[in-house]
């Protein structure tokens, strides 16, 4: 086996604490460290002012502290391409895109690490809460092990061969531990907030940045049974199960959405958290990407809706096509087309896939999405 | 890994004898210039010769030297400084496409407080047409401002031509000799330029400091204000020290330019021959212009700048590119979208060498046989 000081890990860094601490750890470890700064978007304003121009400042400043060189490559085409194009047809689509997912698939490990790989990395790094096992000449996914920032659901799409490549140094670390880390060593980046949302939307206005990119239609908001409760902005910007922003009071609230009707353009209510229609207990899942070994026959696993959830159990029924579909051990709310679907067996990430359709007593849910 | 470093036309290295003038300069004169004693009196003395030393290797007599923190400084003074007092002649400018950023954007700022900018093209060899510099000429142009040797490629501009076609027009002619100073013999009178751009540590003297020739008819518009130095031109107390170093720097480059010259087209010859030796696939950017020999400009078709310059960084060959790339936005270079157009991948799949006293035959070598191996590795 490679020496650690023979062993290039290039990492991508954000100038963000998590990936600072990243490059961090594994300089102490003895590697050959070295920090690349992607830039898969540009903000730039009228005053030619950029987001990406303070970030990578940050970059500069953790690097020099900790004495790697560092250089940074732009993505804002494959990004483009890749990720901001599917984020819009899924959103023309009436669905709620995962660009996150998309960003590490095609950008992160793949881009990316093609890039590294030119540059003679053995390994990448990145500042992800998930564990790599590398055992001999496999490698699995772990949960990261502060359960609260596990961000295995957004590696779903990765495989095994990418992960045989791969490091995530903070994933045996709780969040607090790498801030603690991060003050201790001084870093630049020790007190940067952490960035929220999307990331090309930043702080934006969500509605804001959609409607410069989509028309948006204004339609009826309706109950199931045809009451006109208000007017919508347009379907794209709600998804399954959200409450806030509806505009609607009066007697009978609080209300959920529960549906949308593209064809209609009718975006669909129903009054109480748990209300029935919200409720499923199938889905079908498409592009499933298995980590390790693809399985044949259907078995019994865990697996996430959205990011944060509690696992729930299910039973998987692989298609040849890279389809399946999964049966959940109880009723699951809200489940939402467009979003992962995320299997795990115990601690192991198996892999995933993307929701397509919702079942309930073996009918596809077709006024959902 | 000892790296190789082949971007001078970005910085050089301080040449030994420079950072001794300096030292001692540092350790033993610490008077101001402007002072009457004694202590004033010496560091006087060291700026006297300074302006006399660089006044001599342009062929320009004293009083013509105006000492700035750098060619950026000195460019600043030139265009601003120029067209602010000219304004009642006229309010026309002439520069080219190619110029840096030091003049471009100085012209864009120009235009903006309501001056009228002219940029000349350049054809794809990099020089400018000097037909189309005559037809731009207009009875309000007040200054023409073309660069001696572009930075990015090493190509030489017709500035004897141009300096010949102002003779008769109110015109005032201005040069940024910065990459030309110290490769080139420059005769200001010859040349019938009216202000000319040097910088410091593009001829291995300190950073921080150039100066401007001014012939002694223009009329200059100061940018600050304060005591006489510079006889108001550039108020502020001279950097006795960078002087003196400057002082060294450009008594070498004078003494050494042929030898250097010649060592510099050796080195040049040398890279490109073991590039085609080992089959790489590259074009010289300006391959059939009059360049200096110390600037190359190779596009590697198939590649791009990013991938390209981190590979040679972490290789050990110090290179760049005109291609910005800052915070990962790769903006293609001006000077060679305007060679090719801005959709040629010419701008973004070309390296500037640059040679210069860090350089040995041996370092050179190995710095092509690098740099081709990268180059296979990336194409193939």
């Amino acid at each position: 086996m490679k020496k650690n000081e023979d062993t290039r890990v290039i990492v991508g860094m954000s100038g963000g604490v998590d990936s600072s601490v990243t490059a961090l750890l594994l300089k102490e470890q003895g590697y050959d460290v070295v920090g690349i700064f992607m830039k898969n978007w540009d903000d730039t304003d009228e005053f030619g002012v950029c987001t990406a121009t303070e970030d990578f400042d940050d970059v500069v400043r953790v690097c020099n502290q900790l004495d790697i060189p560092y250089y940074a490559v732009n993505f804002e085409k494959q990004y483009w391409d890749k990720v901001f194009t599917y984020f819009l047809d899924e959103y023309k689509a009436g669905r709620t895109p995962n660009p996150d997912v998309m960003c590490n698939k095609e950008i992160k490990f793949k881009a990316f690490l093609d890039h590294a790989l030119s540059l003679g990395a053995d390994y990448v790094a990145t500042g992800h809460y998930a564990q790599v096992r590398h055992t001999g000449d496999r490698a699995e996914m772990l949960r990261g092990v502060d359960d609260n920032k596990d961000q295995t659901y957004f590696l779903n799409q990765l495989s095994e061969d990418v992960l045989k490549r791969v490091m995530f140094p903070l994933g045996n670390l709780p969040k607090t531990e790498v801030r603690r880390i991060a003050k201790e060593n001084g870093l630049a980046t020790a007190n940067k907030r952490d960035s929220t949302g999307i990331c090309f939307i930043g702080e934006r206005n969500f509605k804001e940045f959609l409607s410069e990119y989509l028309p948006a239609q204004p339609g009826k908001i309706m109950t199931l049974d045809g009451e006109v409760k208000g007017e919508h902005d347009g379907l794209m910007y709600y998804t399954i199960g959200q409450r806030q922003g509806l505009g609607i009071g009066g007697p009978g609230g609080p209300w959920f959405v529960v549906g949308k009707n593209l064809e209609d353009n009718v975006l669909y209510v129903g009054a109480d958290y748990h209300n029935d229609a919200l409720y499923s207990d199938a889905l079908i899942a498409t592009d499933i990407n298995w980590i390790n070994e693809a399985p044949t026959e259907a078995f019994h696993c865990t697996a996430k809706f959205r990011y944060r959830q509690k696992d729930n159990g299910v039973t998987v029924y692989p298609n040849e096509d890279g389809t399946a579909k999964v049966i959940f051990d109880n009723p699951e709310r809200a489940i939402t087309p467009g979003q992962a679907v995320v299997f795990y067996q115990d601690e192991i990430c198996l892999g995933g896939g993307t929701i397509d359709e919702i079942i309930k007593d073996d009918k596809y849910l077709d006024y959902v999405g | 890994m000892k790296a190789i470093y082949l971007d001078h036309a970005a910085t050089t290295p301080v040449h030994p004898k420079v950072a001794e003038a300096m030292t001692e300069s540092l350790q033993e004169n610490f008077g101001n210039p402007s002072s009457i004693h004694s202590f004033g009196r010496k560091a006087r003395q060291v700026l006297d010769k300074a302006r006399s030393v660089a006044a001599q290797s342009i062929k320009a007599t004293e009083k013509d030297i105006v000492f700035t923190s750098g060619g950026t400084e000195a460019d600043n003074i030139a265009i601003t400084g120029v067209a602010l007092a000219n304004q009642d002649k006229g309010k026309h400018i002439i520069t080219t496409k190619i110029e840096h950023h030091a003049t471009l954007h100085t012209a864009e700022n120009l235009e903006k407080q309501g001056f009228d900018v002219t940029y000349l093209d350049v054809n794809e060899h990099g020089v400018i047409n000097l037909e189309q510099l005559k037809n731009a000429l207009r009875d309000d142009t007040i200054l023409v401002t073309v660069m001696m040797v572009n930075n990015e490629t090493g190509v030489i501009q017709p500035i004897a031509e141009i300096g010949e076609l102002l003779a008769d027009h109110q015109a005032y002619f201005h040069t940024d000799a910065v990459q030309a100073y110290g490769m080139l013999p420059i005769d200001v009178g010859e040349l019938k330029v009216d202000l000319l751009t040097v910088s410091s540590h593009k001829i291995n003297g300190p950073k921080g400091l150039g100066f401007l020739y001014v012939h002694p008819d223009v009329t200059l518009q100061a940018l600050q204000h304060g005591g006489e130095q510079e006889r108001k031109r550039r108020p502020g107390t001279e950097n006795v020290a960078a002087i003196a170093g400057f002082t060294e720097a450009i008594q070498l480059a004078q003494t050494e330019r042929e030898q250097r010259y010649q060592q510099y087209q050796n080195y040049r010859d040398l890279f490109l021959q073991i590039l085609r030796d080992r089959n790489v696939n590259f074009s010289l950017n300006g391959e059939n212009s009059e360049r200096v020999p110390n600037i190359i400009n190779v596009s590697f078709p198939g590649t791009n700048v990013e991938a390209l310059l981190t590979n040679f960084d972490l290789s050990g060959v110090a290179a760049s590119s005109g291609s910005a790339c800052t915070a990962g936005s790769v903006e293609p270079s001006h000077v060679l979208s305007a060679m090719y157009t801005e959709n040629s991948s010419c701008t973004t799949n070309s390296i500037r060498f640059s040679f210069g006293l860090a350089n040995t035959q041996e370092n050179i070598a190995e710095a092509a046989e690098k740099v081709a191996k990268i180059v296979q590795r990336l194409t193939n």
